[in-house]
């Protein structure tokens, strides 16, 4: 389904991601570990085409495409979501006419009629029982006054909603409470098939506890250094992160 | 900046235009002419042009001497300069203060009008059949100073209401002219009031007498359509103890090489216990993006409560012009009234807008509320100018105002300049400002959603003027938000 080789990028002269090589089938669950500034969130941001952030080297293929020629609404368009971190406010706007705009476009995208009014609805209805989350919060301004994890959960609804191919989930446990991170992971399991795939980001294993990766890959200074099976995440807790520092360093000058 | 900078700038920077910035540079969508052989005063403003347009208006003596007094008052004032607006001076005797679209006889119902004029009112959407048949609004349509077609007038009569062009208001209803025209603005007000007591045209008149609920919104579409002529709107509303009245001015004009002087006045006259509600959407020519032409709006709107427990609000969304100049605002004189000022206003490219009201407190326990939102992109100035003023005697006088910017792309401005007069220890005012640009972060976010940076755009707008948006008539508040996405609209790569 994605298939990352070789690559290279950064943001203005920086390089960050150094050689950076994944392949990631549907029905699977990767999670990419690593220490701060090892070029996580920039590999997120790549992926769902932010701004600023510059390839210089190297190729993503997304089921088949290109992905690093389409732009940002097409990515999404072809079944690409992110899971922002830091979900954006938007005021006075609801969060279901957002949503709403957001199937209707990519439906749009795909060729499909947009759904109407009851339709919607009726979608809408499916998944707030199936993510249990409520209706008041989809009729407040998009993400305005939520709370962290009102914000991570909002952020899970509206996958469910768009059905990706592929979810990214940037950091979805920061800033959350161990209930909190219940709730996003079971949300998350609901949504997995075997024809979906999910790319979890995360600096700690204990959102692994919930959403249990079939791979685990451990980005050190802007590469994968080494993957294994999900008992890799639980080496990782006891060890910390400084015994694949080790490893690397020894490594190279081996 | 010199104007041989800037161009040179803006070569440059064509390229490297952001998506937010590619999507604020749309085109003006009404922009057409209609041909019509107009029927016009020589150029030029003296006492013979004044004469001139009183004679064509058929219009009494008195009205004549209201003019010329007018005129000659005018003749010693100064154009104002204090506002935060730039502009070439304007030559009050290169533009054409007469011009009627040409008719032969008197239309007695809307199949004798003008084909071409009513295409016109078509390419705007508003087809006068469709309007009478279906919506329940009554239209009294303004093309170049004369009204053309006036619909539902009769079920309006039955209740005693007068809705009618003022020329004609002039004519059959002299007294209630007389009564009320010039006691809320007074001639001698300021310079383009002076000038448009002069010289104004037509416009509309409504009077509702008392304990009547007019059961539809009363709306007039204007639009300026012979080139150089300055259009000089009058309006007056009356509502009488204890009536209720929504009227809508919706406006597009053609698109124009030359800058078009506008300077309307509107009175409204509310008295016990009445509620006068005026929503405006203002989409005049805004000029090019080089910023040549486009329309001068210098209006006076002012209302005043008269009566006791008495209302008025003013809804705005003002979109269009070069240049607004424009404060519509409330007398609250009667105790326990109340005065309301709605406003979105939109700079795009070199448009230029410094809007806002006067809440002027006089009776006791009066209450306002001011809402504003400005929306700058391009290189434009949207400037927002508030006078909440409370006199000596206006106990317990409250004001709530709420100023809001959003700035699209770094080479915009926005202003705030809110003036507080208190006189009175009980009044409470309260002021609340916000400046906020619309981010990368925000367009990025709904871009990975699948949603196209224009359309990005436009939600994140409506959703800014949304409490605005709200207070206008349902369909007129579709109208606007299309407007809205329309005006800050470009192709977007």
């Amino acid at each position: 389904m994605l298939s990352i080789r070789n690559l290279h990028a950064g943001i203005e002269e920086k390089k960050i991601l150094k050689g950076l090589n994944l392949e990631i089938n549907a029905g699977e669950v990767h999670a990419i570990m690593g220490p701060n500034g090892s070029g996580k969130s920039t590999l997120a941001s790549v992926l769902a085409g932010r701004e600023h952030y510059e390839v210089s080297e190297g190729s993503v293929e997304f089921l088949g495409k290109n992905l690093l020629e389409l732009s940002p609404e097409a990515r999404a368009g072809e079944g690409l979501f992110l899971a922002f971190q830091y979900p954006i406010e938007i005021a006075g706007l609801t969060t279901t006419n957002f949503i709403k705009t957001a199937v209707n476009e990519i439906r749009k995208y795909r060729g499909e009629q947009p759904l109407d009014a009851v339709q919607f609805l009726k979608m809408m209805k499916e998944k707030m029982a199936l993510m249990n989350i409520d209706q008041s919060l989809l009729s407040r301004s998009l993400n305005e006054g939520f709370s962290g994890g009102e914000k991570k959960r909002n952020e899970i609804f509206q996958m469910a909603m768009l059905q990706p191919k592929l979810a990214i989930l940037d950091e979805t446990d920061s800033g959350l409470d161990i209930d909190a991170i219940r709730i996003v992971a079971n949300g998350v399991n609901k949504l997995r098939n075997k024809d979906n795939a999910v790319l979890l980001v995360t600096h700690y294993q204990r959102l692994l506890d919930y959403i249990v990766p079939d791979f685990v890959h451990v980005l050190y200074n802007g590469q994968i250094v080494k993957s294994g099976p999900k008992e890799l995440a639980l080496e990782l807790e006891e060890r910390g992160y400084d015994f694949i520092k080790n490893e690397v360093n020894a490594a190279q000058e081996a | 900046m010199k104007t041989g900078d800037f161009q040179q700038d803006k070569v440059v920077m064509e390229d490297e235009l952001d998506p937010i910035e590619r999507q604020v540079q749309g085109d003006y969508k009404y922009g057409f002419v209609t041909e019509i052989e107009a029927d016009e005063a020589p150029k030029g403003l003296n006492e013979n042009i004044i004469r001139f347009i009183s004679a064509k208006k058929e219009e009494p003596e008195w009205m004549l001497e209201w003019r010329l007094k007018a005129y000659r008052h005018w003749l010693n004032m100064k154009e104002p300069n204090w506002a935060n607006i730039r502009y070439e001076p304007i030559n009050y005797q290169d533009i054409i203060y007469y011009s009627a679209p040409k008719q032969k006889v008197k239309p007695k119902s809307l199949d004798e009008i003008d084909p071409e004029l009513r295409r016109t009112f078509e390419k705007l959407g508003i087809s006068l059949e469709e309007q009478k048949r279906l919506s329940g609004v009554a239209v009294d349509a303004v093309i170049d100073s004369v009204s053309i077609g006036t619909t539902f007038k009769d079920q309006l009569a039955e209740l005693g209401v007068i809705f009618c062009s003022m020329s004609e208001a002039i004519r059959e209803h002299p007294e209630l002219v007389k009564k009320y025209l010039s006691t809320v603005v007074p001639v001698t007000d300021n310079y383009f009031a002076a000038l448009n007591s002069a010289v104004f045209s037509d416009g509309s008149f409504v009077y509702i007498p008392k304990g009547v609920r007019c059961p539809m919104e009363l709306s007039t579409y204007f639009r300026i359509n012979a080139e150089n002529t300055g259009q000089f709107e009058r309006t007056l509303i009356v509502a009488d103890e204890g009536s209720y009245v929504s009227y809508l001015e919706g406006c597009t004009a053609p698109m124009r090489d030359e800058n078009q002087l506008h300077a309307a006045v509107v009175e409204l006259v509310a008295l016990d216990n009445a509620e006068i509600k005026y929503s405006t959407v203002q989409n005049w020519y805004p000029g090019d993006k080089d910023g040549q032409g486009g329309i001068y709006n210098f209006v006076t709107k002012r209302g005043i409560c008269r009566g006791v427990n008495s209302k008025i609000s003013w809804t705005q969304v003002e979109t269009g012009s070069a240049i607004t100049w424009k404060y519509p605002s409330v007398i609250l004189k009667g105790d326990n009234s109340t005065g309301e000022f709605y406003s979105v206003a939109v700079t795009n490219n070199h448009q230029q807008a410094d809007t806002g009201t006067k809440m002027i407190h006089l009776g006791k326990n009066t209450r306002s509320r001011i809402v504003s939102k400005g929306i700058s992109a391009g290189v434009s100035n949207n400037s927002y100018r508030g006078l909440v003023h409370v006199s000596r005697n206006a106990s317990n006088a409250r004001n709530f105002s709420q100023c809001d910017s959003l700035l699209l792309g770094d080479k915009c401005g926005a202003h705030t300049f809110p003036y507080i007069e208190v006189k009175n220890n009980s009044a409470v005012v309260e002021h609340e400002a916000t400046t906020s640009k619309i981010g990368e972060d925000q367009i990025f976010y709904c871009n990975q959603r699948g949603i196209d940076t224009e359309t990005a755009v436009a939600l994140i707008i409506n959703g800014f003027a949304k409490e605005v948006m709200n207070q206008l008539p349902m369909e007129f508040a579709v109208e606007a938000q299309k407007l809205l996405a329309i005006s800050l609209e470009g192709s977007v790569g």
